[in-house]
């Protein structure tokens, strides 16, 4: 694992047994013995995740607003208040999905921001900001210098106060999707990848081994990438590279309610949206439920009643269901059921609205 | 350092096998192979009264990360398979050689266990890998 890069966490990592593997060139644990248990303890109690590999910008200047505006999808007006966070897709001029990100809103002014994306479209995503950042009066930080920790569950929150009683207030009235600096050069946000409560806490390197320890030593178990991925796969959120691409339209990938095309705002991609839905749209995104035995996975051929073909772009095995789920990319005429090509057999699924599970609670329905 | 019980025979698609009474086996996967797989979470197992020939896919066993197939060791019949796997397929991770078990099969063939690999054989292969 030499030339892997290690985040200020991996001694950590290795002192609470985790299997590490490589994930985008970062070395980062799997899991720590049972991702199965990992995932359950989210749901249930508290579990923490090393999202270090992720790039943080930060982003400065007078034309902070306007590169946003033209850079995403969504509309950073909605951000009302500061410390509020915005979750968009970031389009090529063909409307397809550069990466999927969260903006907040760092100061009153609107002149300074923070973004959070992907760890494996880290080189595409920052040549695409400065490359947009060309025609503004925009500075873009990358905090190379900034460790990420995600606490997610119900018990989440209670159990970072025991460790941070100092920040009790704060936390206890942070918002959903808001962040806040409980002191200098920390900053804690209510978001997540989870479908639980819980945080994400953005930290100096130095700080990450302890705060760790101190989590572990009040009951947040340590949790890998591989829980990870049950867990936000329950709660029906897109993986970049799987559930959408360059090549996929927000309209396909179950991301229109983060298209804002509401004003004449000018962003990249717009165009190319008006397009396609102008033509109408062949292809969405539902959630497939397998009743049977056996596990759904990605690439496999999804065949509706009428015999068309679609795709599964996120697949695996929901711990919370006891049963195997999966998000699909299919022709728009999908009914409530359709047949999955499995190991070359034809096998029944159910088609049902996503998410599957947030909040420990079964949400999934028909769709209409 | 995954565990290889000394008394037992392994192949190197990762199966194990002891040697009971009266002809005979019983037969699992490894501590590597339960490892490499991660939670299990379905195992298909071939029926009782099926007759399995040696390198023949007997089975399934599905992980949240992939499907692996089980191969028969040696030739047999299957005369029990381990019903608890149905409902509790994770006894596998945490027990692979015990309670752990997949089938047991009539020896047909009891010259194929001189074929099979000791468990200081089977530690070689695994390292290679």
């Amino acid at each position: 694992m030499s030339t892997v890069k290690q985040t200020p966490f991996y001694q950590a990592h290795l002192e609470a047994g985790a299997k590490l593997v490589d994930f985008s060139g970062w070395c980062l644990p799997i899991h720590y013995g049972s991702q199965i248990k990992e995932h359950e303890a989210v749901r249930t109690d508290a579990g923490m995740f090393d999202v270090s590999h992720m790039l943080i910008t930060d982003v400065k200047g007078s034309g902070a607003k306007a590169w946003l505006q033209k850079l995403l999808a969504n509309d950073v007006e909605r951000l009302a208040k500061v410390g509020k966070a915005l979750y968009s897709p970031m389009l090529n001029d063909q409307g397809g999905v550069i990466d999927d990100l969260i903006v907040y809103r760092m100061n009153e002014a609107e002149d300074e921001y923070r973004i959070v994306s992907n760890a494996a479209t880290r080189e595409k995503d920052f040549a695409h900001f400065q490359q947009v950042a060309n025609d503004f009066s925009v500075e873009l930080i990358l905090r190379s210098d900034l460790a990420m920790l995600a606490i997610q569950g119900p018990q989440a929150i209670a159990k970072l106060i025991q460790v941070k009683p100092d920040w009790a207030n704060i936390l206890q009235n942070l918002s959903v999707f808001q962040g806040q600096s409980p002191e200098p050069n920390w900053f804690v946000a209510r978001t997540g990848y989870t479908g639980e409560d819980g945080v994400e806490i953005m930290l100096t390197s130095a700080e990450a081994a302890v705060l760790f320890h101190q989590l572990k030593a009040v009951g947040v178990l340590p949790c890998g990438l591989g829980a990870r991925d049950t867990l936000r796969l329950e709660a029906g959120m897109n993986l970049y590279g799987h559930d959408m691409d360059e090549q996929v339209s927000p309209w396909e990938a179950g991301l229109g309610w983060t298209v804002a095309l509401d004003n004449q705002r000018d962003f990249i991609g717009r165009n190319a949206l008006l397009e396609q839905k102008k033509h109408g749209l062949n292809y969405k995104q539902v959630g497939l439920l397998l009743q049977g035995r056996g596990v759904l996975r990605d690439g496999m051929e999804v065949i509706t009643v009428n015999g068309k073909k679609g795709v599964i772009t996120s697949g695996s095995f929901s711990p919370s269901l006891k049963q195997s789920i999966a998000i699909a990319r299919v022709p728009v005429e999908i009914g409530s059921s359709a047949k999955v090509i499995m190991r070359g057999e034809q096998i029944d699924v159910q088609v049902v609205k996503l998410p599957f599970v947030r909040q420990g609670q079964v949400q999934f329905n028909q769709p209409d | 350092m995954n565990s290889i019980p000394a008394e037992l025979k392994y192949v190197a698609s990762h199966e194990w096998l002891r040697v009971e009474s009266d002809g005979i086996v019983t037969v699992g996967i490894t501590d590597h192979a339960q490892e490499l797989l991660g939670d299990i979470v379905f195992i298909d197992l071939p029926a009782v009264g099926t007759t399995l020939n040696a390198g023949q896919e007997s089975g399934v066993v599905e992980s949240v990360k992939a499907a692996s197939d089980i191969y028969a060791p040696v030739t047999g019949k299957v005369v029990a398979i381990n019903e608890i796997l149905a409902d509790s397929p994770e006894v596998v991770n945490t027990d692979p050689y015990q309670a752990g078990w997949f089938f047991r099969l009539q020896l047909q063939q009891p010259e194929q266990l001189d074929d099979l690999l000791s468990a200081a054989a089977y530690a070689e292969c695994v390292d290679g890998e």
